[in-house]
Order: C-alpha cells, then sequence, then structure tokens
C-alpha cells in the first residue's frame, strides 16, 4: 500500500500550485473589473452606507492577502459567497445544478470510451485499408465540429424529424440521450484512434505470438493480453478529455435548456453577477484539475514500468 | 511558389482543404460585394423562411437572409481567428523563446504558468476573461488569444531548445550580437516550420472556440453575424427552415477541418520522420 500513498502524496504536490493558481485567478476577477467591488456587490442604486456595510461585511476593507486567504478559507469549507441577482448562496446553487452537469459529462465519456473503444478494435483487427481511412477521416471530423451545431443537428434528426427523444429539458433519462451523444461523439473519435494504434502495437509484440503459441484462445489474446496492454494511453487520454467535456457541457446544456452548472456561469456572465461566475469557475477547474490528477495516478499505478 | 505546388500534388487533402480556405477567404474579404441582401436589415414580415429563390438559405428569427450573413459573417470569424491567433502567436513565441534561452527559475516560472493554462479547459479560461473584460468582440479576441498562447510556447520551446545549443549561435554570441538579435535573427528561423504548422491548426481552433462563445451570447454581440452566433437561435429554425441551422454549421466544420487538414499536412512535409503511413 506503501507506493500507492506515495503516489498520492506525489500527486498531490504537484496539483496544489495549479489549484493556487486557479484560486488566485478566481479570486481576482472581482478586483481586476473596473469599479468598486463594494459597489458591484451592493448594486448601483445601493446608497453609501449600504455600500460601506457590504464592504464590511464582506471584508473588502481588509489588504488583498488577507482578503485572498478568507476566499480560499472559505471556499473550503463550501463557502462561495452570495448571488448578487438573487441572494442565494453560490455554493447551494451549485450543488443543485452539478448533478445535470455530472450526468452529461458522465455519459458524454462513457459513449466516448463504449463507441472509441469498439471501432478501435475492429479497426486494428481489419486489415482493410479503407476502414482505416474511415476512422481517420470520422474522428478528424468529429473534432472540427462544434458540439453545439452536433447538439442541434442531433436534434434536427432525432426530436424534431423522427420524434424519438425529447428535445429540450430535463426529467426522464430519455432526455440525457441526446446531450450525451453531442458531447461524446467528439471524444469517441480521440478514443478510436488511439486504441486502433495502441492495439496494432500491441499485436506485433512478442508476447502475443508467445500466447498464441502455448494454445490460449485467440478471443482470449485479444481481451486479455491486447486489449489489456492497449488500455493504458486510452485510460490517460479519457482522464485527460474529461476536462475538456466538464467544460464543454456549458455548449450543450445551452442547446438543450438543461439547468446545469455551465448555463448558471453563462447567464452569470451576462447578468454580471460575478460570484456566480467566481464559484462556478473555481469547482469546474477543481474538479477538471482533480480527475487530471487521479488519471495520472491510476496509469502510474497500473503501469509497473513508470510506476519507479 | 514551386514548393507549394509539389507540396499540394504530393498531399491531395491538404490541396483540396487549401482549396476550400481560399474559398473562404475570398468570401470574407469581397463579402459586401457578394451579398444578395443586406445582412443585418430586418424584415418581419419574412422571418422564417424556408429555402426559396429568392433567399436560397431562407432567412431567420427577423427575416434577415441566410446566406447574406454566412457570407458577412466569414468575415468577422475569419477576422476574429486570425487577429487572435496572431496576438497569441507573438506572445506564446516569445515566452518560448525566453524559456529556451534562460534555462534556471525563469524557464521553471514560465513553463508552470503556460501547464496551468493549458490544465484549465478552453471554455472556462475564455468565460473567466470575458467576465473581466465584458462581452463583445474584442473580448473574445483577447480569450482566444489567451487560450493560444500556452500551445505556442510550448511548441517554439521544444523547437528552439535544440537551436540554441547549437555551434552556429554560440558563434553569434561570441562575435557579441544581442540576445534579441540572437533569438530572432538566428533562433526564431529554426523554429519556423512547427510554428507554421501549428498556426493552421490553432486558426481551426480559434474559430471554434470563438463561434461557441458567439453561441452562448458571449462573444460577437447581435446584430453583428457570425456564424456561431447564427446558431444562437437555431433551435427556432429546426421546424420551419432548418437550412438556416444547417448552413453556418458546415461553415465552420469545413473551414475548421480544413485548417487542421492543412496543419496535419504541413507538419508532415517538414518533418518526414511523421509521414502519414
Amino acid at each position: 500500500m506503501a507506493p500507492a500513498a506515495r503516489l498520492i502524496g506525489q500527486a498531490v504536490l504537484r496539483l496544489a500550485p495549479v489549484l493556487a493558481a486557479i484560486s488566485l485567478l478566481v479570486f481576482s476577477i472581482v478586483h481586476v473589473i473596473p469599479g468598486d467591488p463594494a459597489v458591484i456587490a451592493a448594486g448601483l442604486e445601493a446608497s453609501p452606507a449600504t455600500v460601506e456595510r457590504i464592504r464590511r461585511d464582506l471584508g473588502l476593507d481588509r489588504p488583498l492577502p488577507v482578503q485572498y486567504g478568507r476566499f480560499v478559507l472559505r471556499a473550503l469549507r463550501g463557502d462561495l459567497g452570495m448571488s448578487i441577482r438573487t441572494g442565494v448562496p453560490v455554493g447551494r446553487e451549485v450543488l443543485d445544478r452539478l448533478p445535470h452537469t455530472a450526468i452529461l459529462a458522465a455519459g458524454g465519456v462513457a459513449l466516448a470510451v463504449g463507441l472509441g473503444l469498439l471501432a478501435g478494435l475492429c479497426a486494428a483487427l481489419s486489415r482493410h485499408v479503407l476502414v482505416d481511412r474511415l476512422l481517420t477521416a470520422g474522428s478528424l471530423l468529429a473534432a472540427s465540429t462544434p458540439s453545439y451545431w452536433l447538439a442541434l443537428m442531433l436534434m434536427l434528426v432525432f426530436a424534431v424529424t423522427l420524434g424519438w427523444l425529447p428535445a429540450i429539458g430535463v426529467g426522464t433519462p430519455l432526455h440525457y440521450v441526446l446531450p450525451c451523444l453531442a458531447l461524446g461523439l467528439q471524444s469517441a473519435g480521440a478514443v478510436a484512434r488511439m486504441t486502433r494504434a495502441t492495439v496494432r502495437d500491441v499485436l506485433g509484440q512478442d508476447f502475443l505470438r508467445a500466447a498464441r503459441a502455448k494454445g490460449v484462445p485467440e478471443w482470449r489474446v485479444l481481451l486479455r493480453h491486447g486489449l489489456r496492454n492497449a488500455l493504458l494511453p486510452v485510460l490517460t487520454l479519457v482522464g485527460l478529455r474529461i476536462g475538456g467535456l466538464l467544460a464543454g457541457t456549458v455548449l450543450v446544456e445551452s442547446v438543450f435548456a438543461v439547468p446545469g452548472v455551465g448555463r448558471m456561469m453563462v447567464d452569470a456572465v451576462v447578468a454580471r453577477d460575478f460570484p456566480v461566475v467566481q464559484g462556478g469557475v473555481l469547482v469546474v477547474a477543481a474538479m477538471v484539475v482533480v480527475v487530471n490528477g487521479l488519471t495520472d495516478v491510476a496509469a502510474r499505478a497500473l503501469d509497473p514500468r513508470v510506476r519507479g | 511558389m514551386n514548393t507549394w505546388f509539389s507540396f499540394f500534388r504530393r498531399d491531395v487533402l491538404a490541396g483540396a482543404a487549401f482549396l476550400i480556405l481560399v474559398v473562404v477567404a475570398l468570401a470574407a474579404a469581397a463579402g459586401p460585394w457578394l451579398t444578395p441582401y443586406d445582412p443585418v436589415a430586418v424584415d418581419l414580415a419574412s422571418n422564417y423562411q424556408p429555402s426559396s429563390l429568392q433567399h436560397p438559405l431562407g432567412t431567420d428569427h427577423l427575416g434577415r437572409d441566410t446566406l447574406s450573413r454566412l457570407i458577412t459573417g466569414a468575415r468577422v470569424s475569419l477576422g476574429i481567428a486570425l487577429a487572435s491567433t496572431a496576438a497569441g502567436l507573438v506572445a506564446g513565441t516569445t515566452i518560448g523563446l525566453v524559456a529556451a534561452w534562460r534555462r534556471g527559475l525563469a524557464e521553471r516560472l514560465l513553463l508552470q504558468v503556460v501547464d496551468i493554462l493549458l490544465a484549465l479547459p478552453e471554455l472556462l479560461l475564455a468565460i473567466t476573461a470575458i467576465t473581466v473584460l465584458g462581452r463583445g468582440t474584442m473580448a473574445t479576441v483577447v480569450a482566444v488569444a489567451i487560450y493560444a498562447v500556452p500551445s505556442f510556447a510550448r511548441i517554439v520551446r521544444a523547437a528552439a531548445l535544440p537551436v540554441v545549443g547549437s555551434e552556429f549561435v554560440l558563434a553569434a554570441r561570441a562575435s557579441g550580437a544581442s540576445v534579441v538579435r540572437l533569438l530572432v535573427r538566428h533562433v526564431l528561423p529554426g523554429c519556423l516550420s512547427p510554428m507554421l504548422a501549428h498556426t493552421s491548426v490553432m486558426l481551426g481552433s480559434a474559430i471554434l472556440l470563438a463561434s461557441g462563445l458567439s453561441f452562448l451570447g458571449l462573444g460577437v454581440q447581435p446584430p453583428d453575424a457570425e456564424w456561431g452566433a447564427m446558431l444562437s437561435r437555431g433551435r427556432e429554425l429546426l421546424r420551419t427552415a432548418p437550412l438556416g441551422a444547417i448552413a453556418p454549421g458546415v461553415a465552420i466544420t469545413a473551414t475548421v477541418l480544413s485548417f487542421s487538414v492543412l496543419g496535419d499536412g504541413l507538419r508532415d512535409a517538414a518533418d518526414p520522420r511523421r509521414m502519414r503511413r
């Protein structure tokens, strides 16, 4: 268990400066924008007395390093301030909306991995040049297609024309199918290409020939020895893409009117509701960084060569 | 010119991509002379029209001609991508060169900042920048430029490192060339081909990000025509005039795809070891 503890320790050490930088970036939003943060928080019509009260309440009269320290300590306790527009605590708002975003991202990842592995494996096993070309073209096309437009096209085909799936909103599991597709297809192409490349690499290795020679059935050779060894780079790729998928929900939530964290951030930017933007960016960015760190730990734990 | 011709003859895909980009660039350059209608002229009596002889791609929710807005949008989308990529290229190249030249603390600090920027998804970075700057075209250019900086820095540093250590740089240094002259005249030329390839790919990514921001209502503001902004009310077009929702996406996809195919082709041509199998 000791190596695992050391791995996690290393990951935390590497993540800490990144998380600190993100919190500093988010903290500085209110101080970089033109205007007095206290006036912004109080609203433009507030009386000078109210502004002063809010300045004291929020600690805006303290030196900046003290303010930053308080900001971090409060954020660690889950206190992200109040929405200027609604007065609701930002932490609660984020918690209310996070499940929708998490479902979209998780569904997108599951789709990307499932479809990508399947297509990549097929392409690696087929010796046909055409399959290769199709896969390369398909993944390139997927990477160039804006997710929100893909979402609209999926809606046009499956909701408007065929009427198989609901177009907008949440409520039933069916509502999440199209958004997850729109999110996942892009990464599926990348996963498929990576799977094809690594599986093909592994297939040429001596240990596979050895396994065949001692009479292991072909399917077992492919799954136990081939796919398993090919999975590591794919896992790393997927882990690195989860961040993009989490942030990518912003666009897809907009198309399908999903009340997630992304939609919340966009509405807050438009309404200049800074604490909500800060809270949203902080939570999503922290999730992205932690997922990337976990991927790193998992990759090291699974690969004896990097474990070192 | 001859080398370009032979490059496109060898790499037919890159040639096709280049042709598509020429068409888009022509639309961007000659936009105002090509558009059949005023792209911002509102005609509520004829909104949500399907494709017809008068309006080949139909009209949007305010009765504006979709084809005219598509052509006008080419200039906006391409302009934002060019401006932001150029800014990111200059800033990123400077950081990359300095990080390759000044080893030690300066390099470590710069690389740490670059890595943090790379670790954050581009949309989060852009939303943060736009929160500070306020919505609009200029804010979009800055947000996309910030996104472009770290990848240029990484690529330039990687390309510059071997050059910095080479003997002709040492010779130039010994003969008393200033650091700026050394970096610009002797090191930078050695980094140009990976930079060129990455510029092409980055132009595509810039279009994707900028149009996404405009789609969300954070980038180019109405009534200006921009490909992403044209899709922001796309849902309402799906039932009556779906072409209006299809066309801008096709334009974005084709342009982005062309930029990345061209970039891949340039990279392969510059580095024979990475030739397509």
